[in-house]
């Protein structure tokens, strides 16, 4: 299948503003169902509110448009009902690690068999250029007009720490490395979180003085490299991508399945 | 390995909204931004079939339909 067969075309031209991080990520995500071979039936997309939460109206899955923060307690609901559908979870950055920040911890402890996908453009695109638990420090924002002094999440440590079994990080401008890594991430069966950098050249771009779309991503090239690398192992200051964690451990749904199968035999014994 | 060779570029212009991605990041510098703002495939004959383009554009907007070419390994 084509990957525009994944569309809702009706939708578009969609709604993010030229150059805007999230488009790429859809792109990728698509790349990565269409390789895979997944069927359309398959796949239930959950996303919060956000720019970023936008992506589960143009896909044509079974979608489900939540509400700010709650899309994994809303995905965890879906999978435990129907837990042979592939959930998968875009969110943003706020809508993930501030008012969803609980809920991602605890899909992550339960190591429920969902991706999570955190769309990070570092700022509340959607509401005018807040900002947010992955801004960092030194940031312009419209509630940070001198400069942030919060220090940001580091997605990756903290997804490990709660529990996830699958922990990546990519850019918008390692569009293929970004699909390599969703495709693992769809197939490991545990909770996965995938954090992809993004760019709101409209708010985070403009405040922060970094330029229109094409010059953030050129960021996302510099600032990043690949785990095991040489660049890394001499740069430790740069973010590094690649796949952080990939394990097995018991998954919510199948020790969920034994506790059912458990009870029943109590009851007729 | 059979190289892939370019058919054509396709641009989707009610979709392309002129952010400049597939511009600044081509290798070989095929394409262009026109009047409208819209991209534009001005040396085709460039492409090195990559995909960079089409697989980066935050729209949707550019495809880049290939054909098998011919054996290049003697
Ligand atoms: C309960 C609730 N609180 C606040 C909001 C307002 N709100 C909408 S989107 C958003 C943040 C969006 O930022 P992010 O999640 O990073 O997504 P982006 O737009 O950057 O993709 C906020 C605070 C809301 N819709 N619902
Ligand atoms: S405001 Fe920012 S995050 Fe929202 S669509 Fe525009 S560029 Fe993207
Ligand atoms: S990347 Fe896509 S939207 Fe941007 S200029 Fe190129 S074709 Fe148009
Ligand atoms: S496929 Fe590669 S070489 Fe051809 S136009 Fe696109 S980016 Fe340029
Ligand atoms: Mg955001």
């Amino acid at each position: 299948m084509a990957v525009k067969d994944y569309l809702r075309q009706r939708f578009f031209p969609h709604m993010w503003c030229p150059g805007c991080g999230h488009g790429t990520i859809l792109n990728s995500l698509l790349r990565a169902i269409e390789e895979l071979g997944l069927e359309k039936n398959k796949i239930v997309m959950t996303s919060g509110i956000g720019c970023s939460s936008r992506i589960s109206g143009y896909v044509d899955f079974h979608s489900l448009h939540t509400m700010h923060g709650r899309a994994l307690a809303c995905a965890t609901g879906v999978k435990l009902s129907r837990p042979h559908l592939n959930v998968i979870v875009p969110m943003g950055d706020g809508d993930a690690l501030a008012i969803g920040g609980n809920h991602f911890i605890h899909a992550a402890r339960r190591n429920i068999d969902i991706t999570a996908i955190v769309m990070n453009n570092r700022i509340y695109g959607m509401t005018g250029g807040q900002f947010s638990p992955l801004s960092g420090t030194n940031i312009k924002a419209t509630t940070a007009p001198y400069k942030t002094i919060d220090q940001e999440f580091d997605v990756v440590q903290l997804a490990i720490a709660a529990g996830a079994t699958f922990v990546a990080r990519s850019t918008a401008f390692h569009a293929k490395e970004s699909t390599d890594v969703l495709k693992k991430a769809i197939q490991h069966k545990g909770f996965s979180v995938v954090e992809i950098l993004s760019q709101c050249p409209t708010h985070y771009g403009r405040k922060n003085k970094e330029g229109d779309a094409v010059s953030m991503l050129e960021l996302h090239k510099t600032n990043t490299a690949k785990l095991g690398s040489k660049a890394l192992e001499k740069n430790p200051g740069l973010t590094a991508r690649g796949i952080f964690v990939d394990l097995e451990k018991p998954e919510y749904c199948a020790e969920y399945d034994k506790i059912i199968a458990f009870a029943m035999k109590e009851k007729v014994s | 390995m059979a190289r892939q060779k370019l058919k054509e570029i396709v641009i989707n212009r009610e979709w392309c909204k002129g952010c400049g991605i597939c511009v600044h990041f081509c290798p070989t510098k095929v394409l262009e931004l026109d009047f409208d703002e819209k991209s534009v495939a001005i040396r085709p004959e460039d492409c090195i079939c990559c995909k960079m383009c089409e697989l980066r554009c935050p729209d949707l907007a550019i495809e880049v339909l290939t054909y098998e070419g011919e054996d290049n390994e003697k």
